[in-house]
């Protein structure tokens, strides 16, 4: 890879260049939004944890991907389509489409299901059209499969490896029989598998749409350009860091299995146009389900340097200049078959310290750190009548202080764009009752700007026949860190009821099989976002107006302002 | 004397334009006047009398009003207080988990009724309806005295699932209203007894935000006019393009979110009805957006809400309309990586386009437009007296030029080809994803900025025309005119479609007709006929966005008949292929929400009575030639006054068509017609058509 001119590429005007890259995004965006509309399960149509693009014919590398979906997918399809491409060797047809969901080799984890359809022109692959969803639920040993005690991907689901799911425009039945065999809910994954075929449909219509338009040489001009330019931004924003190498850590609670701390680190190393993060020191790959695959921590590293610099493309001319070292063997870079399933919280992390790090180079173009874990949390059960429900979903915190500002109350994590389904929705579609659905004072990081406030939400099982639970969460023995001099954001705190009596997990953040009799309530108290800048530095008035507001209490903000906001009056 | 006068008006930032429509002789008049400020109250009369000497010859006088609008961006509503159920004061700050953007995790929220202003009180109502805790008035009355001495003027009553079960919360608004000192009490189930509490809440509390405000705003209005001997109706366009009686608007301000651009986007669709294209997408180019809506056999796509900002969703039937950043004003610049972009940032119409000569010195689309000569530079827009073409063209020259190696006629010509682009990317947003095909359409800019780009956009987009409405910096005022009166309904029902109760459902609708048609008999404004339309907002089990799915419901007598359940799952599979062309076989299906809608239709009036008069002629209209930068090169074009055109008139490309509030061009290879209405319609030229 190098930053010269793309070979063989044909001359495309910048008008036409300026055009085209608008055209091809907005086919990506669209099969977003087709998706979102029609897909059967909330975690895609209300949570977007979905994503689709265009991807290079030889290579898979991302060339165009929709502005809508989650942000870790922005990195990681190009290694999905990577593995299509490998298994498939040279033996594609117009029509096919391969479907997966094995994260090993396409990052992420086992409830991510890829549909890669190789978009031919001319009788030639042109590029991929891909098409990833978050199905409901893909088999395994917990509904949901977010299994905190999984020693092995076996435990977490089925595992799914590059097959045609479509054959020269046949979709194979007995592909589909198989998908749906493995799922505890069938329908809505039959919902979702019909929701991404539409949306690859409609991908290739917008595409032949353009080609013959403009031509397939021009098409292919425009995206080589963009390659290009992408990479010419990249070496621009880290030009404009100063040179040098910094270092930060930071841990993840345990693994679930053994309740051991582990580190994550990184050094960053800046110098002139190229920066090179390397993770060496990270601990080695766990039994439980904390590991990510070595294209989930490329992909983690660029949703990082995307938030820094918001103005680079999803494209992978972006990472041209970035030298990555990941450590063989630790739990950034995990073989088959060590599980995944967890893979959200160990790539908050990650960007967490990647945060951290580089505010010591550049304190003004990070924040501090957000609230760093995603709370699944599953509540299951069977009805009178014998029907299963599962309730899952991801729990919200707050954001981390800014050079401009205080840190954003409840927001989403910094790899998803998830919004949270309604209390409303939730509570007629499951035997369940919240009783708290609220901010969580004194949850955020002091700071001259303070973080977001994390929540509080308890629920109450409604089921006269009781219900389990299950959580996969973080963040709950190492708080979200403050930068520039800002202070800690408070722990995550989980609870249950048992037989009268309030109990937290040996774990602290993960836990599995919770019994829950009808009456009994869980609580997930969420962490807010870390302060920036130093605490003293704050105008009291500003600390007096988050005593009234009940953001902060007044013990604790004498505790981290001292006691000048008492003079200023509320 | 009787009154035959209709009056439509609409307040902009700049101009207050008035139209005024005799009904008794057909006969229509406009005028535009400087707004007035802080009261708008001023202009809107000084409007009104320069067309019309006497009030108490007007029937009506109906406003779109941006007065809801911009106190909300503006965050100017009052000091409102929030009761709500113990254990969710928070809902209202905690959204629905979102963030500003997507990239930088940046941007904070601050809600329009602060922590210590949002009370807590015992109730509890389930999902299924049941009253769990019956609320504990003694608690409501202690929270309503406490905000009145924090100073809150607005108060809303927001109970979790009270669309399921509004009891409580009518008790707490009955105890409530027995001592607030003013009607500014919103309650979330009177407002929106739809599931979702968020956007429940959201509405409900920016209502009695906005209650206050509009309210006195429209009280000021109505006793101005009553001060100058007008008898008639005072009527409200809502955001869902219907108007609303006064009284209404007062009630449920939140209502008028959209109000000014839903007039404009229902004249658009009357004038392209009218002259025969009862498909069209609108373009309205302002300063900084360019918002689009989609009209399908003469009527106006609705979406279910909208954000008026970050965590501001309003969620009210709307008329749709899809904006993107690429307005005149909008930035042209070139990026690290050496692509060029328009915008998001804009300069506005202050300080505004370089050529304004206000202190902004980057190139703007307008200025692209100035240094091409497609605007007249001696032309006052925007209150300039003479543009600076040259201080356009240096800045064109530093930013795009230098950047890209082009000379500055070339990278005019970009940054116009780049924004025709965007634009026409909102155009393929409304209707390629939307499954229409742009062919079917014709495309109609209004305000001022959009006949300009009209030609590039039948090109880019193969619309098959566009339309140019005789005066189309008038149109919201028109829309006034033209609007129905229309009440919409919703209340969720949350059933499987085999357990529907269809009695129940039946109930439900007959309530909402017998409350919409008392709306419009209390209106006292004449009708030219009625109209009831049900839908029902469905899906299968277990999807969570639902399609909508009109309903065929007869009538008799006014009374509903009930729909079947086959009926229902029908009518379903009808609308659930026609969105995602596949069905799910064996698929369960659920009835979420039903959705009614009362139309009073008003009397049309015939447009033809703005056409050009007999004076107009070729030789009138003509006003000589200037150069103009087309297609890479200057080309010496034609100019005409557009609004001494006769009917019938042919102009070919390339030409300019001047008016006071807009500039059309023709481009080369297209050709442009006056209508028996005055409309121009811009078409690729046919063999052997020229000036005539």
């Amino acid at each position: 890879m190098s930053g010269d001119a793309p070979q063989g590429a044909g001359e495309i005007d910048p008008i036409t260049l300026a055009v085209l890259a608008g055209r091809m995004e907005q086919i990506a965006d669209e099969m977003d939004a087709t998706l979102f509309r029609s897909a059967f399960n909330p975690i895609i149509a209300e949570a977007h944890d979905a994503s689709h693009g265009l991807y290079h014919a030889a290579t898979g590398e991302t060339l165009v991907q929709g502005k809508s979906g989650l942000p870790i997918f922005v990195g990681v399809m190009a290694f999905a389509v990577k593995a299509v491409i490998d298994k498939a060797d040279g033996d594609m047809s117009d029509g096919d489409i391969w479907v997966f969901n094995d994260a090993h080799i396409g990052g992420t984890h086992l409830s991510d299901m890829r549909l890669v359809r190789p978009y031919f022109h001319d009788g030639e692959v042109f590029c991929h059209l891909a098409s990833v969803g978050h199905w409901h639920d893909v088999g395994g040993a917990v509904p949901g499969n977010y299994n905190p005690q999984a020693t092995e991907v076996f435990q977490e689901a089925f595992v799914l490896p590059p097959v045609r799911l479509v054959r020269a425009g046949e979709l194979q039945q007995d592909i589909v029989d198989i998908l749906m065999r493995n799922t505890r809910l069938p329908q809505s994954a039959m919902g979702d598998l019909n929701g991404q075929l539409g949306a690859l449909d409609l991908g290739a219509a917008r595409l032949d749409a353009l080609i013959a338009e403009y031509g397939a040489e021009t098409v292919r001009a425009a995206l080589d350009a963009l390659s290009h330019r992408a990479e010419r931004l990249a070496r621009a924003e880290i030009a404009a860091l100063p040179d040098g190498r910094w270092e930060a850590e930071d841990f993840l609670d345990n693994d679930g299995i053994t309740d051991t701390p582990l580190p994550i680190r990184v050094a960053i190393e800046i110098s002139g146009e190229r920066l090179a993060l390397d993770f060496t020191g990270t601990a080695p790959a766990t039994a439980g389900p904390v590991n990510i695959s070595r294209g989930t921590a490329i992909a983690c590293i660029y949703v990082a340097i995307k938030h820094i610099f918001p103005v680079l493309p999803a494209n992978a001319g972006v990472m041209r200049p970035i030298d990555v070292t990941i450590p063989e063997g630790s739990l950034l870079a995990a073989e088959f078959p060590a599980p995944t399933g967890g893979y959200t919280e160990t790539i908050l992390r990650m960007i967490d310290v990647i945060f951290a790090c580089l505010a010591q180079a550049a304190p003004e173009r990070v924040v501090a750190n957000a609230y760093g874990t995603i709370n699944a949390l599953s509540i299951a059960g069977r009805r009178a009548d014998g029907r299963r429900w599962v309730m899952f979903s991801f729990y919200g915190g707050g954001h981390g202080g800014a050079p401009e500002g205080d840190g954003l109350n409840h927001g989403n994590a910094p790899i998803s764009t998830a919004t949270i389904p309604p209390l409303e929705i939730l509570e007629s579609a499951y035997p369940v009752m919240f009783t708290q659905w609220a901010l969580r004072p004194d949850s955020a990081g002091p700071g001259l700007h303070r973080g977001g406030l994390g929540a509080v939400y308890e629920i109450e099982v409604l089921e006269e026949r009781g219900a389990e639970g299950f959580l996969f969460g973080e963040r709950g023995r190492f708080p979200p860190r403050g930068v520039a001099g800002g202070g800690d954001a408070a722990l995550n705190v989980f609870s249950y009821e048992n037989a009268g009596e309030w109990a937290n997990p040996p774990m602290v953040s993960k836990m599995v099989g919770i019994r829950l009799k009808q009456g009994e309530r869980v609580r997930l108290e969420t962490p807010g976002g870390g302060g920036y800048g130093p605490a003293a530095d704050r105008a009291p008035g500003a600390v007096a107006r988050d005593v009234r507001l009940g953001y902060v209490s007044p013990e604790r903000a004498d505790a981290d302002y001292g006691p000048a906001w008492r003079e200023v009056g509320a | 004397m009787s009154r035959s006068l209709m009056i439509g008006v609409d307040v902009g930032g700049t101009f207050t334009d008035v139209f005024v429509l005799d009904e008794a002789t057909g006969e229509a008049r406009v005028a535009k006047v400087p707004t007035t400020r802080p009261d708008q109250s001023g202009g809107f009369l000084a409007g009104i009398r320069a067309q019309v000497s006497d009030l108490a010859r007007v029937a009506s006088v109906v406003h779109g009003t941006t007065a809801g609008t911009n106190a909300l961006l503006e965050r100017k509503g009052a000091r409102t207080g929030v009761i709500t159920t113990a254990g969710f004061r928070d809902a209202l700050e905690m959204r629905r988990r979102d963030r500003p953007r997507t990239w930088g995790l940046r941007g904070d929220f601050v809600p329009i009724v602060p922590r210590d202003l949002r009370i807590e009180v015992p109730e509890r109502v389930l999902s299924c309806g049941t009253v769990r805790v019956p609320v504990d008035i003694a608690a409501v009355e202690a929270a309503g005295r406490a905000l009145l001495d924090a100073g809150c003027e607005a108060v809303a009553i927001l109970f979790v699932n009270s669309y399921a079960n509004s009891e409580n919360e009518a008790r707490a608004a009955e105890a409530l209203r027995a001592f607030w000192p003013n009607p500014h009490v919103s309650v979330s189930s009177e407002i929106l007894p739809e599931i979702r509490e968020f956007e429940r809440f959201s509405t409900a509390a920016l209502n009695a935000y906005l209650q206050p405000e509009v309210s006195g705003y429209l009280d000021r209005l109505e006793r101005s006019l009553r001060s100058e001997d007008f008898g008639g109706e005072f009527l409200i366009v809502q955001s869902n393009g219907g108007v609303m009686s006064v009284d209404t608007a007062c009630r449920v301000p939140v209502r008028t979110a959209l109000s000014g651009p839903a007039a404009g986007v229902i004249a658009a669709a009357y004038i392209a009805g009218t002259a025969g294209f009862p498909d069209i997408i609108t373009g309205d180019m302002g300063g900084t957006s360019f918002d689009v809506s989609l009209i399908a056999g003469g009527q106006a796509a609705l979406a279910p809400q909208t954000s008026i900002d970050f965590g501001m969703v309003v969620r009210n039937p709307m008329i749709e309309i899809a904006t993107i950043g690429a307005g005149g004003g909008s930035i042209a610049w070139v990026d690290k990586g050496g692509l060029l972009n328009i915008g998001p940032e804009s300069a506005g119409s202050d300080p505004g386009p370089v050529a304004y000569g206000r202190g902004n010195d980057r190139p703007t689309v307008t200025d692209a437009n100035i240094v091409l000569g497609r605007i007249d530079p001696a032309r006052p827009i925007g209150g300039i007296a003479r543009l600076d073409v040259e201080a356009a063209r240096a800045a064109i020259a530093a930013h795009v030029g230098e950047p890209l190696g082009l000379g500055i006629e070339a990278s005019a010509e970009a940054i116009i080809r780049v924004a025709n682009s965007r634009m026409a990317g909102a155009l393929r947003l409304v209707s390629v994803e939307r499954g229409h095909d742009p062919k079917r359409f014709a495309y109609m800019p209004f305000g001022g900025g959009g006949a300009l780009h009209a030609g590039a956009l039948i090109a880019e987009t193969g619309v098959g025309r566009a339309i140019v409405p005789r005066f189309p910096g008038v149109t919201s005022a028109m829309g006034c005119v033209i609007a129905d009166m229309r009440q919409d309904f919703v209340q969720t029902v949350n059933t499987m479609t085999a357990q529907a109760d269809t009695g129940a459902l039946a109930a439900l609708m007959q309530e909402h007709h017998d409350a919409g048609q008392a709306q419009l008999a209390a209106a006292g404004v004449s009708f030219a006929g009625r109209e009831v339309v049900f839908e029902l907002d469905m899906a299968y089990v277990g999807q969570t966005h639902t399609v909508a799915v009109p309903l065929p419901v007869e009538l008799p007598e006014g009374r509903v008949r009930p729909p079947t359940r086959e009926g229902i799952l029908s009518a379903f599979e009808d609308a659930y292929m026609a969105t995602y062309g596949r069905l799910l076989p064996g698929g369960v299906t659920r009835i979420l929400n039903l959705r009614s809608a009362v139309i009073g239709l008003r009397p049309k009036f015939d447009l033809s009575t703005l056409a050009p008069g007999p004076d107009a002629s070729l030789e009138a209209a003509r006003r000589g030639s200037r150069p103009v930068h087309l297609g890479g090169s200057w080309h010496e074009t034609a100019i005409w006054d557009r609004l001494s055109l006769p009917v019938g008139a042919v102009i070919t490309g390339p030409a300019i068509l001047d008016q006071p509030d807009t500039t059309i061009l023709i481009e080369p290879g297209q050709a442009g017609e006056v209508d028996r209405f005055g409309n121009v319609i811009i078409a690729p030229a046919l063999a052997g058509q020229e000036g005539k």
